[in-house]
């Protein structure tokens, strides 16, 4: 047997009986996944609607009718003024609103536009079009039924109106369930090579293996390559759960998302090993390894808060947080069903990540005790 | 060749001096003892010795090997079995053995004449987890371990500390049986009796060298009488005689006090009558006094209290 | 006529199917000091947590103090001092610190361990390194303060596991010393040890094999008893008594003989 593949083996029997481990390594993401997905609201179903129809009429009541019968709304209130809308929006009651001109149906009737103002409770900018997009189109679908009935010649002029208020948890959870997939297995994977390598500094075995010919590299190879195994597991437990529990869309190709996972979570070993080369403590590894990886991953990654609205030296920063490339390539394999032709970029930072952090580790690695 | 060779090594740590200024030579196919205690700079020596420290001056080689330039070549031809039980607990003694043989590039099964004499004594154990065995035992595989691939060295940081008095023993004979291989071994230990069973040993404490010969040379040079005391009340008759005026030093040895005198001229049976004498005034009639050899550990003793610098001073004598 | 410190009968303690102590009984007058030896992986280290009333026995009694150790533990505890060779002081703290710190575990009031503090500095003579790191003293002085913290509160008995385990030749007998001193105070001390000539040193010593008491008595005794020169060769051959390759137990549930 080569060193390598005593150094495998005897990773594979320490991993093997220390149960407890194993468990966490693999049943923790699943658990996390599942905590923070039902956390958060899937408001894309049931928009609370709200209706100012000052003067109803045939028309009105028409198109409030097409709006109450598209599954994606829900109306909660109608009332008669702009005004009464205020405490709706400002109470979450309602994330919608569509506002009738008066003289909505007389401009209909004459064949000239017709006002319609659809207020929007956009804070979370991704979820604010969606929502506009999807009223837009119960409304032009409308019109076009009215135009073959012989009415609206002159067609609705839809004035669209944004409003924001912050409230980040607004978020579909079709662009939240991705970006908690990374969130999670970063945080496991780095946390368990850092754990493991420092470990045999403390227990002392580390001593033996140092007098030995055993080279940097394959000490780290043998470090990462089981963990690697593991992690591939849980990125598959996780995409399970995510389509089954969570009804995430896989609109793509499913080996292209299993080699993007393994390469994410290959970045994610190689950041634990860098960390665990350069600490003789448990502790202090494990701090690192939390520290370097969960705060970045919430901030940075674009997985709560979008990048889009951040100043861009923020921006900058995220370039160097796995987490966001992954975040892209995930959000677009699954939702959009691009292929590696539209994500190789991203595919090709995190490539280059974790052979910088590997090259980095296995240089950094002390082949002595101080 | 020189199997060993180190030339004034130091080595500091904060503001503690591990190590200062120690030379010594060690033949091929010796079985070299380093005795002292805990602190004494044992284990901080073997750790550069096999490469994992470095020297802060001076220079040591292993085999032709320089310690810090070399250190790659070195790690293929030592065994090193360190200071604590540094084997994996979850592992078996078979699996341990095993990897430790791969890692080497070689196999139990192929190097299993070098290490019969000690497996054999394993071997009713090989499935059981290395953590589950006593302390003799985890030191019997670690010392496998350690001469699997067959080194040309071995390195053996305090085997036998915490170690039972009977494994200790045994563990002694198997290095004896590994000597007559020609197998060249450096062993530290803080046990005094277990000077005599080395080729050479020298005595570290503080960091330095306090004398380096084989046990019957460290005996030889002690320079004065060395005289045995027997008396039913120990511990008072102990403090008796430190109070009488020619004591140089009285010391408990067992169920016997060893005692030297400040006279260097007279010959023990005169300085043995005195004491005799003395032990009767001061009402411990039924004492008796004898010539003694002395051990390691008395010369040991009588070398720490003539070096101000290195023996750990005196806080507080008892009344 | 002296008190019992302690009282064993017929204790025992199971691990599964494992027996590691075997119906011991043996006793302990007051200001003895008593040798509890055994090789490792005979029961020692189990027999010892049970009388300090960290382990629960499986079967039958045992008195420390007074107080029985299955039901009293925590009074116990209170009672006796406790040297472990493993941990002792807080390396980071200065032997001022460390005596303030399990003073006022035990219970002594804030008069009283400045009193004990300056006895003991004084005793040991280390007032000139009071507030060094207890890292930084060489060991010989970390293993005699631990000591002496060990009875800051002055309790009936004190347990050391091989308190000189490393230590240089002249300390370990200064050791022995404070150790007499103890005793000549009226306190009980029970010691481990793996030196055979510390053995020599004790009122009475015990001898463990497999589980078992296989010798007990005045070390002078012993020696005359087995007609050997040492208790050096009487462990061995209670150890061995097939001779030097039977190994007695070499394993153990317990951890016992881990080093």
């Amino acid at each position: 047997m080569t060193a390598l593949g005593g150094l495998l083996r005897k990773e594979w029997f320490h991993i093997r009986r220390d149960r407890r481990t194993a468990t966490v390594l693999i049943a923790l993401p699943v658990v996390q996944v599942l905590l923070f997905g039902y956390a958060i609201r899937t408001d894309v179903d049931n928009v609370r609607l709200a209706v100012v129809d000052p003067a109803p009429d045939a028309q009105t009541i028409s198109l409030r009718n097409r709006f109450a019968a598209a599954d994606v709304f829900r109306t909660v209130a109608v009332v008669p003024r702009i005004t009464d809308l205020d405490p709706l929006f400002e109470s979450g009651a309602a994330q919608q609103a569509i506002v009738f001109y008066p003289g909505f149906s007389r401009d209909l009737g004459r064949g000239e536009p017709a006002k319609l103002l659809i207020i929007t409770d956009a804070t979370e900018p991704n979820t604010g079009s969606l929502l506009q997009s999807y009223a837009q189109a119960v409304v032009n679908q409308w019109v076009g039924g009215a135009s073959r009935a012989g009415g609206a010649g002159g067609g609705v002029r839809i004035v669209p109106q944004v409003r924001m208020r912050f409230n980040p948890t607004r978020e579909s959870k079709n662009l939240f369930v991705p970006g908690l997939m990374a969130f999670v297995l970063t945080i496991i994977s780095s946390m368990m090579t850092a754990i493991s390598l420092t470990r045999e500094k403390e227990t002392g075995t580390m001593e033996a293996l140092l007098v030995s010919p055993l080279r940097p590299w394959q000490i780290i190879v043998g470090k990462v390559t089981p963990y690697l195994a593991i992690g591939f597991v849980s990125v598959v437990l996780v995409i399970v759960e995510a389509l089954l529990v969570f009804h995430v869309p896989l609109r793509g190709s499913v080996p292209l998302l299993l080699v993007e996972g393994a390469l994410y979570i290959l970045v994610s070993l190689s950041l634990g090993i860098l960390i665990s080369a350069r600490t003789s403590s448990q502790r202090v590894a494990m701090m690192f390894a939390l520290l370097g990886t969960m705060l970045p991953n919430i901030l940075l990654s674009g997985f709560i808060f979008p990048l889009e609205s951040m100043p861009s030296a923020l921006q900058a920063i995220s370039y160097v947080v796995p987490g966001r490339w992954f975040v892209t390539i995930a959000r677009g394999i699954m939702l959009k069903g691009i292929g590696f032709e539209y994500v190789w970029r991203e595919t090709l930072f995190l490539a280059a990540m974790a052979a910088v952090l590997l090259a980095a580790s296995v240089r950094s690695f002390n082949e002595r005790l101080e | 060749m020189d199997a060993i060779k180190a030339e004034a090594l130091e080595k500091r740590f904060a503001t503690t001096v591990a190590l200062d200024k120690v030379s010594f030579t060690i033949d091929q196919g010796e079985l070299f003892g380093f005795i002292g205690p805990d602190g004494g700079g044992k284990t901080t020596l073997f750790r550069i010795l096999v490469s994992l420290l470095t020297p802060d001056a001076g220079r040591a080689q292993v085999l032709g090997f320089d310690v810090v330039r070399d250190y790659r070549a070195l790690r293929l031809r030592v065994g090193y079995m360190a200071g604590r039980f540094s084997l994996y607990p979850d592992l078996s003694v078979e699996e341990n053995l095993t990897f430790f043989a791969s890692v080497f590039g070689t196999t139990v099964e192929r190097e299993y004449a070098q290490i019969e004499p000690i497996y054999a004594q394993l071997e009713p154990f090989r499935n059981r987890h290395a953590g589950a065995l006593s302390g003799g035992m985890k030191q019997k595989l670690a010392l496998c371990c350690a001469l699997v691939h067959r080194p040309d060295v071995l390195f053996l940081d305090e085997p036998t500390t915490g170690v039972d008095a009977v494994s200790r023993r045994e563990f002694w004979d198997l290095l004896g049986v590994l000597k007559q291989g020609g197998l060249t071994t450096v062993v530290s230990t803080p046990y005094m009796d277990e000077a005599t069973r080395c080729d050479r040993v020298a005595l570290m404490h503080r960091g330095k060298l306090l004398g380096l010969d084989a046990p019957s040379g460290i005996i030889a040079a002690f320079d004065r009488p060395l005289l045995g005391v027997h008396a039913a009340q120990r511990y008072k008759a102990l403090l008796a005689l430190r109070t009488y005026e020619h004591a140089q030093s009285a010391y408990p040895f067992g169920d016997v006090l060893h005692y030297t005198d400040a006279r260097t001229d007279l010959p023990a049976e005169a300085i043995g009558a005195d004491i005799k004498r003395f032990l009767d005034a001061s009402g411990f009639s039924d004492a008796s006094v004898e010539p003694l050899t002395p051990t390691v550990e008395d010369s040991f003793i009588a070398r720490t209290e003539s070096d101000p610098g290195s023996r750990t001073p005196d806080p507080g004598r008892l009344q | 006529m002296s008190d019992l410190a302690i009282q064993v009968k017929d204790l025992t303690r199971r691990f599964g199917d494992f027996i590691a102590v075997d119906r011991i009984s043996f006793e302990v007058k007051e200001g003895e000091v008593f040798g509890f030896l055994g090789a490792n992986g005979a029961g020692k280290t189990t027999a010892i947590r049970m009388l300090i009333g960290l382990l629960q026995p499986t079967g039958g009694s045992a008195r420390v103090a007074g107080y029985d150790v299955a039901t009293q533990a925590e009074q116990v505890k209170r009672s006796i001092g406790y040297m472990s060779q493993r941990f002792s002081l807080y390396e980071d703290l200065t032997p001022r610190e460390n005596i303030r710190l399990y003073g006022g575990i035990y219970g002594l009031t804030r008069e009283q361990i400045r009193t004990r503090t300056a006895q003991m500095l004084d005793r040991l003579g280390i007032s000139s390194v009071a507030d060094t790191a207890v890292r930084s003293l060489p060991l010989g002085w970390r293993q005699k303060l631990a000591f002496s913290v060990a009875l800051v509160h002055q309790p009936r008995i004190v347990f050391l596991d091989e308190p000189t385990s490393g230590v240089d030749p002249i300390t370990r007998r200064q050791f022995w010393e404070l150790i007499y001193d103890a005793a000549a105070n009226g306190t009980t001390v029970l010691v481990t040890t793996h030196y055979m000539d510390e053995a020599e040193y004790c009122d009475r010593i015990s001898i463990m094999v497999a589980g078992r008491i296989a010798a007990m008595g005045a070390p002078m005794q012993l020696k005359r008893d087995s007609q050997v020169a040492s208790i050096d060769e009487l462990f061995v051959q209670l150890a061995r008594p097939d001779g030097p390759t039977r190994p007695t137990r070499p394993s153990s549930p317990s951890g016992e003989g881990s080093r």
